[in-house]
């Protein structure tokens, strides 16, 4: 068998004298964590720089900042936080609750996999508004995986009946923030966009432009939108354990197949 | 754009799966449940759940032992390490044996694997009541997709589960099946030609899916638990033996091979 050693890019770490096991010092990418970065970096320029090499610009990290603010409470509505919720409600673990909406968020319909599908169609459409036509005319594709068949455009919102206040504000705050091409883009073809999907934009069409002018890729962008909207997850978890399963709505039922009710 | 069709659905769950009226009766997919149903099997209720179909006991006994003969209580297989490192952080049991069953949908084995394997095996076997030559279909879906799923192993050549499933398969009368016959021929195809690969678990447990008439989805979701009574004992020991005592690495099994050390600079406008 071979060694059992961890090959990195990321991390670093240097045992103290007496004990093999204890770290005397870490290094992310070649920056001393606890030594020097404590202290001077910003919370998302440490996110980033546990994804790539290079420290993110003060444009970038502002950008990547208010992404996190416009993710980390999608609401109590949102059935990845709804999912927490039950978690809270019954008294889970705090861990079940974020692994709930972990899972319930991780989906194509608002969550981690919508972002990577999207990330992957600006990969192959860039700013080109003729690749977009045909990315957002095609029929969807049939083939057949773990996550069930996409029902709608990636990053469009089903349900919605104008583009939302909230993703229009978004938008323009971050290209207020960073005026990176796919950001800036969108907001000139946003109306364009939707017009020939038939669909208004969601908030994760949005998100996606912004991780990817951040130079992450559709993988990365995943992960982070799944990380990011963990927050009000947590948050609302906490507030309906204190608050009890008596105040949480358990909805009516319309049972249509029964059989007892049938023969009766 | 898009008319407000979700106002229809506030309030209310409009179900056929059934429901629990609390302090009389539970219904399951129209069935009493403490009455019609009482006398399932697990594998049996687990099953009807998934696909409203009945199955005959060999079929069930034949789903059972799929389950039964994935379980290895190795606490170094990637989704049983899981559970164990669960054991070992002292963290509940629930948590990690919930973490180990996600981490076994998995792409080069487990639900991955399962989906992609059932879906092909369905389509091979229109294919060639359609006239096609397996042969080529078999080196055209090599071609697009680079691998076959349920051929093949990651970490070994050959596959111990083969021959106690295919004896069970036989004691049972479940041997022969159409996708059972194709999947083997499509090893021959496999094994004969410069692939070099035979066929594992995953294949062949997709293969007496088909022949049971499960669709790709219905067998994805069957196959959940297909690991899962390994990995309690993966934990039960990991607890049981002194904390963070799994797999400890020291500072010196990280192999660093990125940037060198360098200094941190603030970033301005």
């Amino acid at each position: 068998m071979s060694e059992p050693v961890i090959q990195t890019r990321i991390w670093q770490e240097e045992a103290e004298p007496d004990n093999p096991f204890a770290a005397r010092a870490a290094f992310c990418r070649g920056y001393d964590v606890y030594g020097e970065l404590l202290g001077q970096i910003r919370w998302v320029e440490m996110l980033a720089l546990l994804f790539r090499d290079e420290a993110l610009t003060k444009a970038e990290a502002d950008l990547l900042e208010a992404l996190a603010v416009a993710l980390a409470n999608p609401g109590p509505r949102d059935p990845a936080v709804h999912a927490a919720m039950c978690g809270g409600v019954g008294g889970s673990t705090s861990a079940a609750s974020l692994i709930a909406a972990l899972a319930v968020g991780a989906g194509q319909y608002g969550g981690g996999r919508e972002v990577f599908l999207v990330m992957q169609a600006w990969e192959a459409c860039g700013t080109n508004l003729d690749a977009w036509r045909q990315w957002l005319t095609a029929p969807t594709t049939d083939e057949v995986s773990i996550w069930p068949a996409p029902q709608h455009k990636p990053g469009f919102d089903p349900h919605g009946a104008s583009t939302a206040t909230p993703v229009k504000q978004a938008l323009a705050c971050f290209v207020s923030l960073n005026s990176s091409a796919r950001l800036v883009w969108l907001e000139q073809h946003r109306a364009e966009m939707e017009e020939i999907c038939g669909l208004p934009l969601a908030l994760s069409f949005v998100a996606a432009a912004a991780l990817a002018d951040l130079g992450f890729s559709a993988e990365q962008g995943e992960m982070l939108h799944l990380l990011l909207r963990l927050p009000g997850a947590a948050a609302h978890a906490l507030e309906q354990r204190q608050l009890g399963h008596k105040k949480f709505p358990f909805f009516a039922i319309e049972l249509q197949h029964d059989n007892a009710r049938e023969q009766a | 754009m898009k008319p407000l069709t979700l106002l229809e659905h506030v309030g209310c769950l409009k179900t056929q799966m059934g429901a629990c009226f609390v302090g009389s009766r539970a219904v399951f997919r129209g069935h009493d449940l403490h009455a019609e149903l009482k006398d399932m099997e697990w594998v049996e209720l687990f099953v009807f759940g998934i696909t409203g179909r009945r199955f005959s006991a060999a079929q069930l006994r034949m789903m059972q032992a799929l389950w039964t003969y994935t379980s290895y209580p190795d606490a170094r297989i990637w989704n049983n390490r899981v559970a164990a490192l669960a054991g070992t952080a002292r963290s509940t049991g629930n948590l990690g044996i919930a973490a180990a069953l996600a981490i076994s949908e998995a792409t080069i084995y487990g639900r991955g694997i399962d989906i992609r394997a059932i879906e092909f095996f369905i389509r091979a076997k229109k294919q060639v009541e359609d006239g096609g030559n397996l042969t080529e279909i078999v080196a055209s879906e090599l071609k697009q997709k680079r691998s076959i799923a349920g051929y093949g192993r990651p970490i070994a050549a050959a596959d111990e589960r083969i021959k106690p499933i295919m004896a069970l398969a036989r004691s049972l009368g479940l041997a022969d099946g159409d996708y059972v016959r194709l999947a083997f021929s499509i090893e021959e195809i496999l094994s004969a030609g410069r692939w070099r690969q035979s066929m594992n678990c995953g294949g062949l447990a997709a293969a007496l899916a088909a022949d049971f008439g499960l669709s790709p989805q219905e067998y994805y979701l069957f196959s959940f638990p297909a690991f899962l009574a390994g990995m309690p004992p993966c934990y039960i020991e990991a607890q049981q033996k002194e904390e963070g005592s799994l797999f400890p690495l020291t500072c010196a099994h990280i192999r660093y091979e990125g940037v060198a050390k360098r200094r941190w600079k603030t970033a301005e406008d």
